[in-house]
């Protein structure tokens, strides 16, 4: 991998970071969201104070509709916050953006079914400008990284639907971004799949030391991979308990059956049950 | 490949039956009306050989159509006034100048239409209106108008095909701007890409299906395009030119085998451009 020196080559002038490198890497604080649709007002995200430090895993749980994408997307600047604070890397979303802060990974692989694996994780390289070897040498490291050496010369629709959402993690990796967004990236996978994913994508995060913020709906996935587990629910989107997981960073996919990750789980199920009481 | 060749002979078989049942049908009446002129009657046998051999049959037989189509293309020099690939010719150049010009102005006009509320709320509804107007009524005086500022020749007819070719391609393609879906531009966006990037790398790439099937309806259009083109110049050279000749003088083994000749022009310019699209998609991945 790069060193950070490298890394802040590439960002523009006047963007290098100014947060203290202890302090939150994303902070929002009386955080509001407000849709205006045509059957009213809809409240996606009702006074969210949230910090997250620089290496953490955080996931987001909480049934449809409290606002988890829409919270990841305020982030990424993709939506405006109506109201409140909110910064990535001390900037503003906008500002991080065009720093190349974070690395966004959606719930469809989305690749272009045109280009090969290699070019689609070449694609945000392409965009921010970088030298064609440049490109090469990061677009190896990345798939390395997730596993998929040997595919870059194949097209999307030759590989399986984990393979591809691999690959999409690639190419949000591809330009080092020290935040990675993950919106259900796993959800539409299934159980054996996800498990394997979600064992890679814990060593991925160990050995990059990013900062992983991770929407998801399945408690033991939540569980198993956060250092911090956000609990949400909805009308109006709002956060109803954060979780600080007892479990060491060392995780084989045993030890969710220990009681400590019971225990957790236990806690982030009753989070969610208090959070629908009231419907 | 092979599979089709059944189902295609014998739909071909049907259409040649039914031709010449139709010719004797056709034909017989004047066959009749000859020998009643001359006092003589005529056996079944006769009528039917007559019918197949008329010199200007209401409906030409198929062997007929052949033997003229045999004998304008392959014995006769391309450079003839008498050959239909020559003819053929001049409709092809003017329908391939016409298309290139409405291929152009299409999507010209589907990225200004993706790109500006302006344009999508302005050209559509026009775009739409051209194609009410029937082409008939618009091409002579396209013609007139061209020729009267002194532009004759290729361009008037171009200019023909090139305004039903357009229609096709605007539509297709803008439909194929828009095919990506709100994540994948979404995704774009993360990167910070401009609106340039996001139509170079994004929205033409996926438009090039859309945009090959209209362009196989748009060639299509454009040959129609052409020969009504020449129909009202008065006439010279061009299949829209034989079919005109054809049917002054009553020739109409000449008009069957010029509207026959355009058709097999039309399949092999769209079968031209399935090629091209097959070998496109392929390279870029999009087909199987
Ligand atoms: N673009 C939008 N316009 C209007 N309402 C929206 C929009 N995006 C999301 N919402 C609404 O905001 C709420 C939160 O949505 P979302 O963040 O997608 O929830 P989640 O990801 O937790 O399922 C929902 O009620 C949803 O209908
Ligand atoms: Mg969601």
């Amino acid at each position: 991998m790069l060193s950070a020196e490298e890394i802040d080559g590439f960002r523009d002038e006047g963007a290098s970071p100014v947060t203290p490198p202890d302090g939150p890497v994303i902070d929002a604080r009386g955080l509001e969201l407000v849709f205006q649709t045509n059957d009213g007002p809809v409240h996606a995200l009702n006074d969210v104070n949230l910090q997250i430090s620089k290496g953490d895993f955080v996931s987001f749980i909480g049934p449809s509709g409290c606002g988890k994408t829409t919270l990841l997307r305020a982030i990424a600047a993709l939506e405006t916050p109506t109201d409140g604070q909110l910064m990535v890397n001390g900037m503003t979303p906008d500002a991080a953006r065009r720093s190349r802060a974070y690395g966004y990974v959606f719930q469809a692989a989305g690749l272009y079914p045109w280009r090969t694996i290699a070019a689609n994780v070449k694609l945000p390289l392409e965009i921010m400008g970088f030298d064609k070897a440049e490109q090469e040498r990061r677009a190896a490291d990345v798939l390395r990284l997730v596993d998929l050496e040997g595919f870059e010369r194949k097209y999307p629709w030759q590989l399986s639907g984990g393979m591809q959402q691999r690959a999409s993690i690639a190419r949000a990796l591809a330009f080092d971004a020290d935040i990675l967004l993950m919106d259900e990236p796993f959800g539409a996978l299934d159980e054996i799949v996800r498990d394997h994913l979600n064992e890679q994508l814990l060593k991925l995060w160990e050995r990059t030391e990013k900062t992983i913020a991770f929407v998801t709906h399945s408690i033991p996935e939540a569980v198993y991979l956060s250092t911090r587990i956000v609990v949400m629910s909805p009308r109006p989107g709002r956060i109803t308990d954060v979780i600080d997981s007892p479990l060491p960073r060392e995780r084989p996919l045993d030890i969710r059956d220990t009681p400590e990750f019971l225990a957790v789980a236990h806690r982030v199920r009753e989070g969610l049950r208090a959070g629908h009481a009231y419907d | 490949m092979r599979d089709h060749v059944g189902p295609v002979l014998t739909v071909i078989a049907a259409i040649l039956a039914v031709w010449y049942g139709a010719a004797v049908w056709m034909n017989a009446a004047w066959t009749q009306q000859q020998a009643a002129r001359a006092g003589t009657t005529v056996s079944l046998s006769e009528i039917l050989a007559d019918t197949m051999q008329q010199d200007r049959p209401r409906l030409p037989a198929p062997h007929q159509v052949a033997v003229e189509l045999w004998e304008t293309t392959a014995e006769k020099k391309v450079t003839s006034k008498r050959s239909l690939v020559y003819h053929g010719w001049i409709t092809l150049s003017a329908t391939l100048l016409g298309f290139a010009i409405g291929t152009g102005l299409g999507m010209l006009l589907a990225v200004g239409i993706v790109h500006s509320r302006a344009m999508d709320m302005s050209v559509m509804p026009w775009a739409i209106a051209s194609q009410t107007i029937p082409i008939l009524a618009i091409a002579p005086m396209i013609i007139v108008v061209l020729n009267s500022v002194g532009v004759s020749g290729l361009l008037p007819k171009a200019i023909i095909s090139a305004y039903l070719s357009f229609f096709p391609v605007v539509v297709g393609m803008v439909k194929g701007l828009r095919s990506p879906d709100v994540a994948q531009l979404d995704l774009l966006r993360t990167y910070n890409a401009s609106r340039a990037q996001m139509f170079w790398r994004l929205r033409l790439p996926a438009s090039l299906p859309y945009l090959f099937t209209s362009l196989k309806v748009g060639i299509a259009a454009s040959l129609v395009g052409a020969i009504v083109g020449e129909l009202p110049t008065g006439a010279v050279a061009g299949l829209g030119a034989r079919l005109l000749a054809g049917s002054y003088y009553g020739q109409t083994v000449q008009i069957w085998s010029a509207l026959i000749g355009a058709a097999v022009l039309a399949g092999l310019l769209v079968g031209l451009i399935g090629l091209v699209q097959r070998v496109t998609l392929r390279r870029m991945g999009l087909a199987r």
